[in-house]
């Protein structure tokens, strides 16, 4: 896995809530066999006109957010199916921080996997960041893990909670199997413990 | 004395491997329940770095998502499909295991295989690379859906790297009334909490009326936690979950049935157990629903009508449901009874077993689909279609002018050649109403099985109470 330190970048606006994974990437895109090759279906339902032309009211068809990095996003983002489809478009993209005041939980688990950073705030930061991202390409933002600070191009600082084992994974690109993997004796333990207590499974 | 605990703790504690000190910690994972879509990627992935599946035998993979519902004898003509089923038919040969090919009896939606198969067992932890794997914990298991990367792990290592979620007690008391269903109740519970009202959250569903519940009523009900955020949803067993689980051909068998059946009943939730949030619902006054826009949340009274969002004060969520009003091309206050209907789509591991389907056959029986719509029914696997064949029931949908097809997901997700055209509407018995869903620009409005099949006679909704009079 990549690793993920910092990020200065342009940010886009997606204001709706419960923007969910088959938005974000339709089934049609789920026969891959791949990880890769993604992006072209991010939004595509949002992002294409019905012949395939861009629909140019669609935010990332803009031009000044067509280099976006960054999604400021509202509530309850990724919700629905669990495809990790969904990071893996919106990485493909270009596309490696999203900010909302809640995701859903499968979806967020899946962005850790892929050095994506999903960040939480609250309503009112979330709605200073929505407003700072009106100004496209003029404004960008920075997102520092290392001290959890995002900094706005007019110097507001938010900091933002992050989880110790995931920032560590995420700094670092740990694989994390590799470190279960260490833990064997101890998943080896367990398994010795049921087979006695529940030998039906 | 230990503390009392829910049986979310309880199942917790029991696979719990090690906590670190910031509370991060490795689960065992007892059952691994695999699909074509969500999985080549892991299996690419132990290629890549040289590992094993650790536990084959605790493993069942099974296509579903993409296997056409007509006739499969010719294979699947859709060639990305066919590459994808191929994959796993491929995986599960090198990797060593079991699969249920698209022409086995026991093919099914995975999510109705596992507990048909006696695979899914009360005090499990269960994963899979779909979000309706919290199905599952209608028997009282820890049942979660997983992405690729989490499916990968479970392969190698056969456990996950979590953080416990925080217990959420969902009450529904009372009776529900004759024509309420499983599907009335939790699409109501998701239009109460809200489609992230269950984030970070294991649901537990408790109450008279999820104990009246049959367990496939359950399954239902814990389908559909997902669509209210919910990390899991559980409802302890009981002598109907034992009696449903009793003689499956992965069930534990004879001395050890009893003895897994001591521990099951230790399983639920001591009395005075925690719960970091509660909800109370009266069943006895929910009536049948159906939602009216594209989140599950979007939940109104078959008697109602489609609500005004310029009455929402919060602005996203106003242009959230303004939109989705514009997509379902609908205006406020239509009565939800005058929406006319293009397609019914009767199937899904929300609504595909076979009491959903006897449940339909009595609303059709002696009546016909009307002339303006298609109708198509597709059981939840091989072996529900069989059990209908021999009741009869086939005989009753296909002279009713349903379309009667071969088990899979079908509609639900349209990933196979079952699809809405764009601007079709229709009412069907899945779990998600979102933009495309079923088909570009199709059109979705969740239901019960009983008012699918009312709609379908009758060529728009209608409240099922007064059709079956």
């Amino acid at each position: 896995m990549e690793k993920f330190k910092n990020l200065t970048a342009v940010s886009a606006p997606l204001p709706d809530i419960n923007i969910d994974t088959d938005k974000i990437i339709p089934k049609q895109y789920l026969k891959t066999i791949q990880r890769t090759g993604l992006g072209k279906g991010l939004f595509s339902e949002l992002r294409y006109n019905d012949d395939g032309s861009e629909n140019k009211d669609f935010v990332l068809n803009k031009s000044q957010y067509r280099n976006a990095k960054i999604l400021v996003a509202g509530d309850n983002f990724g919700c629905g199916s669990s495809r990790e489809h969904a990071p893996w478009a919106l990485l493909d993209y270009g596309i490696k921080v999203v900010i909302s005041t809640s995701f859903a939980d499968i979806f967020y688990n899946n962005c850790f996997k892929n050095g994506m950073l999903p960040i939480v705030l609250d309503e009112k930061e979330v709605s200073l960041l929505m407003e700072e991202t009106e100004r496209g390409s003029n404004a960008t933002l920075t997102v520092d893990l290392e001290s959890q600070e995002i900094t706005t191009s007019d110097g507001n600082v938010i900091n933002f909670k992050i989880d110790k084992f995931l920032k560590h994974c995420l700094l670092n690109g740990l694989d994390d199997i590799a470190l279960t993997l260490e833990k064997n004796a101890d998943i080896k333990n367990f398994e010795d413990d049921v087979k006695s207590q529940r030998p039906w499974l | 004395m230990s503390r009392s605990k829910t049986i979310y703790d309880k199942i917790w504690d029991d696979h719990l491997i090690n906590t670190n000190d910031d509370g991060t910690s490795l689960i065992y994972i007892d059952r691994h329940l695999v699909h074509e879509v969500t999985s080549p990627q892991a299996f690419e992935g132990l290629r890549m770095t040289n590992r094993k599946v650790r536990c084959p035998e605790k493993t069942l993979a099974v296509v579903d998502h993409n296997v056409p519902t007509t006739d499969r004898k010719n294979g699947i003509s859709d060639e990305e499909s066919r590459i994808q089923v191929e994959t796993l038919e491929k995986n599960c040969s090198e990797f060593g295991i079991e699969y249920f090919n698209e022409l086995d009896l026991r093919q099914g939606i995975v999510h109705v295989v596992g507990p048909e198969q006696g695979f899914t067992l009360p005090g499990t932890t269960i994963m899979c690379g779909d979000s309706h794997t919290s199905t599952h914990g209608a028997f009282g298991s820890l049942a979660m859906g997983i992405g690729t990367s989490e499916v990968e792990h479970i392969l190698a290592t056969q456990t996950l790297i979590q953080r416990k979620a925080k217990n959420f007690k969902v009450n529904v008391g009372g009776t529900a009334p004759k024509g309420v269903t499983a599907k009335d109740i939790i699409l109501s519970i998701i239009g109460e909490i809200g489609a992230g009202g269950g984030t970070g959250s294991v649901i537990e569903y408790t109450g008279k009326a999820i104990s009246d519940l049959s367990v496939e009523g359950r399954m239902t009900v814990c389908n559909m936690s997902i669509e209210g955020g919910a990390r899991a949803g559980l409802i302890g067993p009981d002598e109907k979950t034992f009696a449903y689980i009793k003689d499956r051909p992965r069930a534990p068998k004879g001395e050890e049935f009893e003895r897994a059946v001591e521990y099951w009943n230790a399983l639920n939730s001591d009395k005075d157990a925690y719960f970091d949030r509660e909800v109370y619902l009266d069943a006895a006054k929910l009536p049948p629903v159906v939602t009216w826009g594209t989140s599950p949340e979007d939940v109104v009274s078959i008697n109602g009508e489609v609500p005004n969002p310029d009455l929402i004060d919060d602005e996203s969520r106003k242009e959230t449901k303004k939109s989705a009003l514009k997509y379902m091309d609908l205006v406020p206050g239509t009565k939800i009874k005058d929406i006319k209907l293009d397609v019914v789509f009767i199937g899904s591991c929300t609504n595909g077993r076979i009491e959903d389907l006897r449940e339909v056959a009595k609303v059709v029986e002696g009546h016909h689909v009307n002339e303006n719509l298609n109708a198509m029914i597709v059981p939840g696997s091989g072996l529900v279609k069989e059990q209908a064949i021999s009741e009869g029931l086939d005989k009753i949908f296909m002279a009713a002018g349903f379309e009667w097809r071969e088990p899979g997901c079908s509609m639900c997700l349209a990933m196979n050649p079952d699809k809405l055209l764009p601007g079709q509407r229709c009412a069907s018995t899945s779990n998600r109403n979102f933009e495309g869903r079923q088909g570009f620009r199709g059109r979705t409005h969740l239901v019960s099985p009983a008012m699918a099949a009312a709609a379908a006679i009758a060529g728009h909704f209608v409240d099922v109470r007064e059709f079956t009079k």
